[in-house]
């Protein structure tokens, strides 16, 4: 009774005309939970305890206090000397793995003296054409020691063969290695829109790095399965996770169909979520994918090792959400979103830099965006407890309604046969769409706030430094790729090139001659021609 | 009798990040603008073809891949030799404001980044923009 009667007030006392209640993805957030919310709440059932079935509460018994996540900046630009730079500077300060960023030539397989390259060469990212661009990346850096994600999808398996390539020459044992190559390709059809083949050879060569990977470098996470992306591009928080296990399901369907063990390939499988402003949607998205991702693996693919269950994964503050006027302002939203990955348990984390809507950060901004997660871990106290927010009675009626409305979308994409179905249909894309289309104008009819954009915005710019690359960076990439086109043993490549091409047409593991490929030092490019020989070309839908 | 505008949204460069993109050809559409997009990872050349061939009043380039200003002059360069002056280029993306100064005075008739409301650039095209004249 006093209950209600509270929730009553606080609702009625609350009930100003124009503000909006509900989250940044469009939610309906009650005034106030009570007791009354949980009544039926089994918290055996859906929380369980930290490091079991279902994984609510954290992957890990001990969570932060046996190891905190790891701290991994997304870094790369200009040339392999300047990133590897960047990557030993980030090392020295504390950071615990490294996470590349290539240029967009690499991420669409073209080398950079490619004339679609003209203007893209060590912009966006690291610019790397072949081994030889690999070695100056990884230079004294050990690779059994540290672990590194790779931002790779369409060439994932060329750049994972070159990674393995540089490590055998450090004398690495491969087996010990360990890192992650994103190799998502699916969220490419729905979000990132860097695709190089049709969906069918794409996902045959995913299909082709777990069975690989399973045998020979058992510590290599075979995939990131993004959420990230979906969400830049304007999805909601239930799309994003929705969309995102249901391309779980459907890497999972595939491995199994072609005649994968369950349990050889899934331990392996990560995930990567976005971490946006609307801190508890948020945290309880996080909860619920645990939770969902758990009961999908042992319930419907029957796996049996608790490895298979786990929803390992990394987290990136939202880019999306930062703002290019009063640039500074960005340091407190990335605090944030870094402070809801945290309590949302993930295992790594990036933190986003304050200039990044304007430009590449600097090595300035990156340091405050390092030091932001170091803040967080050692300052703060939130890594002390596991999961110190489970049992309050909004996060878990919002993790339970998310995860409900989460299931919608994943049987809806089962009914039209899967993701690479559904893909085909246009229907996720239609729905991120027409999501992001929503939001912008919610932000345009001021019922959402941007700080500095759309409400408290001032006159005039702040300034601040920029990192720039100067076009030097192409004429010496170029130059070099040229030189090495020559300089190498043609008939070796020419020999690599042909028996990559007989493995891609047949039925056999593809990473093989991957791996013969890239120690022969022919370039992305080249074995990107030669895929596309054999498994074609897809084309942008252009869904407005 | 005066005709809609037609607006080419294009995007050129290898990127693939067409979250802005989209939302303005919606959002010029819904104001009634005709709008063609191309989808993402037109070459320049492709781009010019299109324009040509829908006979447009205006080409919107988006660009977050940081190649703006080889992009943006490259098109420009592109309208030029085919003898095309009265199609003004409106640009957006992550364009820095040096850049964005030296592209407006060169080529660009406007640049948007990140932030710019969508009001604000329906209302920048309805001021701006004018069906091109029926004699070329």
């Amino acid at each position: 009774m006093f209950q209600k009667a509270i929730k009553k007030n606080v609702q009625q006392n609350h009930s100003a005309p124009k503000r909006s209640f509900t989250t940044i993805s469009d939610m309906e957030v009650p005034a106030l939970v009570t007791p009354e919310d949980l009544k039926k709440f089994n918290a055996k059932e859906k929380l369980g305890e930290p490091g079991h079935y279902p994984y609510t509460r954290g992957i890990y018994e001990s969570m932060y206090r046996g190891k905190l996540w790891t701290m991994r900046l997304f870094a790369g630009f200009g040339t392999a000397f300047d990133t590897n730079k960047r990557f030993r500077m980030l090392l020295e300060h504390g950071q615990t793995g490294l996470s590349t960023a290539f240029h967009m030539p690499t991420l669409r397989g073209f080398d950079s003296d490619n004339l679609k390259s003209r203007g893209e060469v060590g912009v966006a990212g690291v610019a790397i054409d072949s081994l030889e661009d690999m070695e100056v990346l990884f230079d004294k850096i050990p690779l059994e020691k540290v672990t590194t994600s790779m931002t790779i999808n369409g060439p994932a398996a060329i750049l994972f063969a070159m990674y393995i390539a540089v490590a055998e020459k450090q004398g690495a044992d491969i087996k010990k290695i360990s890192g992650t190559i994103q190799n998502d390709i699916l969220k490419e059809y729905l979000a990132q829109k860097l695709w190089l083949f049709p969906p069918k050879p794409s996902m045959r060569l995913i299909t082709d790095i777990f069975e690989y990977a399973a045998e020979e470098v058992p510590k290599w996470n075979t995939i990131s399965i993004s959420g990230y992306h979906i969400r830049e591009a304007g999805s909601t928080a239930v799309q994003e996770l929705a969309f995102t296990l249901a391309d779980g399901i459907e890497y999972v369907r595939y491995g199994v169909e072609a005649g994968l063990k369950v349990d050889a390939f899934a331990p392996r499988l990560s995930f990567f979520f976005n971490c946006h402003s609307d801190f508890f949607e948020e945290i309880a998205k996080m909860r619920a994918a645990r939770r969902m991702w758990a009961q999908i693996m042992k319930e419907r693919f029957k796996a049996k090792d608790p490895k298979s269950w786990m929803c390992r994964f990394h987290t990136q503050t939202s880019g999306a959400s930062l703002t290019a006027q009063q640039p500074l302002n960005n340091v407190a939203r990335i605090a944030l979103q870094a402070m809801a990955a945290v309590l949302g348990g993930t295992q790594s984390l990036h933190t986003n830099s304050l200039d990044e809507t304007l430009a590449l950060p600097t090595e300035e901004s990156v340091m405050v965006a390092l030091r932001t997660q170091q803040i967080i871990a050692e300052e703060t106290g939130v890594a002390h407890t596991v999961d110190p927010l489970a049992g309050s009675y909004f996060i878990e009626t919002m993790t339970d309604k998310i995860e409900e409305e989460a299931w919608k979308y994943i049987h809806k994409i089962d009914e039209l046969g899967g993701m690479v179905e559904a893909i085909d249909e246009g229907f996720p894309q239609r729905e991120i769409t027409n999501a992001a289309y929503h939001y912008e104008q919610q932000l345009n009819r001021g019922e959402k706030v941007q700080v500095g954009v759309n409400k408290y915005q001032i006159e005039g710019k702040t300034p601040i430094h920029l990192l720039e690359i100067g076009a030097e960076v192409e004429k010496k990439q170029i130059e070099r790729v040229r030189a090495l086109k020559k300089r190498r043993d043609q008939k070796k490549v020419a020999e690599a090139l042909k028996k990559l091409k007989l493995t891609a047409k047949s039925s056999e593991n593809i990473m093989p001659s991957m791996i013969h490929a890239a120690k022969a030092y022919c370039t992305l490019g080249e074995m990107c021609e030669v895929l596309w020989e054999v498994f074609g070309e897809y084309k942008d839908p252009a869904i407005i | 009798m005066s005709r809609p505008v037609r607006v080419l949204v294009a995007k050129p460069g290898l990127d693939g990040h067409d979250r802005g993109a989209k939302v303005v050809a919606r959002a010029l559409r819904d104001a009634g603008f005709e709008v063609i997009y191309t989808g993402i990872h037109q070459t320049p050349e492709s781009i010019v073809q299109t324009a040509l061939d829908e006979d447009v009043d205006c080409v919107c380039l988006s660009v977050l891949s940081g190649a703006h200003n080889f992009l943006f002059r490259k098109i420009n360069d592109l309208l030029k030799e085919k003898g095309v002056t009265d199609m003004p280029l409106v640009g957006g993306g992550i364009v820095p404001d040096e850049d964005k100064k030296k592209l407006k005075k060169e080529c660009m008739l406007e640049i948007f980044t990140p932030g710019t409301s969508l009001k604000e650039i329906i209302q920048f095209f309805k001021k701006n923009i004018k069906p091109r004249s029926l004699s070329h």
